[in-house]
């Protein structure tokens, strides 16, 4: 077979050779993958729904879990690796994250910038969103 | 980065650099152009995302996402979204073996599990609409139907699509064209299972405190 290093393919788990094992790694990695994702998805469930920890850090806490979850999708599921045949992979989905990251984050900060100034009061929270 | 790989293995063998080999592989070519689409699609869905946090609060006076969100009914679509993004992947492990049986079972639970998400989402827009709550009630119900109806309509289109490539595998066999066609359809499924981890974070979890 061809031993040198081709660039992969997104969702690629087999190379030609050695099928079986190959085929056993990937079965590994997808429950290992599920296993991960089921922790993560019943730490968010229980971090919405709890009483015990500190209200105000939640929203924070989610995000965090989501994002957690999200890495551990693309790797275990998509195989997205820091692999040298997957650098391509890489680095459209850095473009996507950049992409991703300027239009929510940027819009959320503008928005919430923009209701601030033109509200003429604290007391009336998103009054110019609700007409 | 080929300059680094050739010299980190100068010891043993200098490997060719891949760009001097001619083209990829096709299936190479095909996925990563995929890839590419799932990352646009990725993009609009940010969008929308970004419109729905931002209008997430404005109820207009009508219902609030508390008073609709059923957090058990999204953790029952939560966890057949995501074994059937599992048993996608073990369909295609089936498909590398080349072993028909095993692919039809995985394309099989697949198809299930997403067919139970979809008609759990249909009848909680259904329940929602008999409340009043429509999309023209308040921005943030604009918003969240726009959101997560797109995330099901996606949802909708895989499952026309894993239809169809069960009959192409059915009728043209395990072909390089039917092969790459999988490789995509698996890449979109598991693709939808990521934007539905943030969908349930964002609007479901939060919005139901």
């Amino acid at each position: 077979m061809d031993p040198t290093p081709r660039d992969r393919a997104p969702g690629d788990e087999t190379m030609p050779e050695a099928k079986r094992e190959e085929t056993l790694a990937g079965l590994q990695a997808y429950l290992i993958g599920l296993l991960f994702a089921a922790i993560l998805t019943a730490t968010s469930f229980w971090t919405a729904t709890t009483s015990v920890l500190w209200s105000p850090g939640v929203a924070t806490g989610l995000v965090v879990l989501a994002i957690a979850q999200m890495g551990v999708h693309l790797v275990f599921f998509l195989h997205i690796t820091t692999g040298p045949d997957n650098t391509n992979n890489v680095l459209a989905l850095a473009f996507g994250i950049l992409i991703v990251g300027l239009v929510v984050i940027g819009s959320i900060w503008i928005m919430a910038h923009l209701n601030a100034n033109m509200m003429p009061s604290g007391n009336l929270p998103n009054l110019q969103m609700q007409r | 980065m080929t300059t680094a790989i050739a010299v980190s293995h100068g010891g043993h063998g200098v490997p060719p650099i891949p760009s001097m080999e001619g083209p990829a592989p096709k299936r190479i070519v095909v996925s990563f152009g995929f890839w590419i689409f799932l990352l646009s699609d990725i993009v609009m869905f940010s969008a929308i995302f970004a419109t729905y946090a931002v209008l997430a609060r404005a109820t207009a006076g009508g219902p609030t996402g508390a008073q609709l969100f059923h957090l058990t009914t999204v953790g029952v679509e939560t966890t057949c979204l995501l074994l059937s993004t599992f048993t996608c992947g073990l369909m295609s492990l089936a498909i590398n073996l080349g072993r028909r049986g095993a692919t039809y079972l995985g394309g099989a639970v697949t198809f299930l599990l997403g067919a139970v998400f979809l008609t759990l989402e249909i009848r909680e827009f259904a329940a929602m609409f008999a409340e009043g709550a429509t999309p023209q009630r308040s921005a943030f119900l604009s918003g969240f139907f726009t959101l997560v109806g797109c995330h099901g309509l996606h949802v909708a289109i895989g499952l026309i699509w894993l239809t169809v490539m069960m009959v192409q595998v059915a009728s043209k066999g395990f072909s390089p064209f039917v092969h790459h066609r999988l490789l995509c359809f698996s890449l979109f499924w598991h693709a939808l299972d990521i934007i539905w981890v943030a969908l349930f974070s964002i609007v479901y979890l939060m919005g139901a405190r």
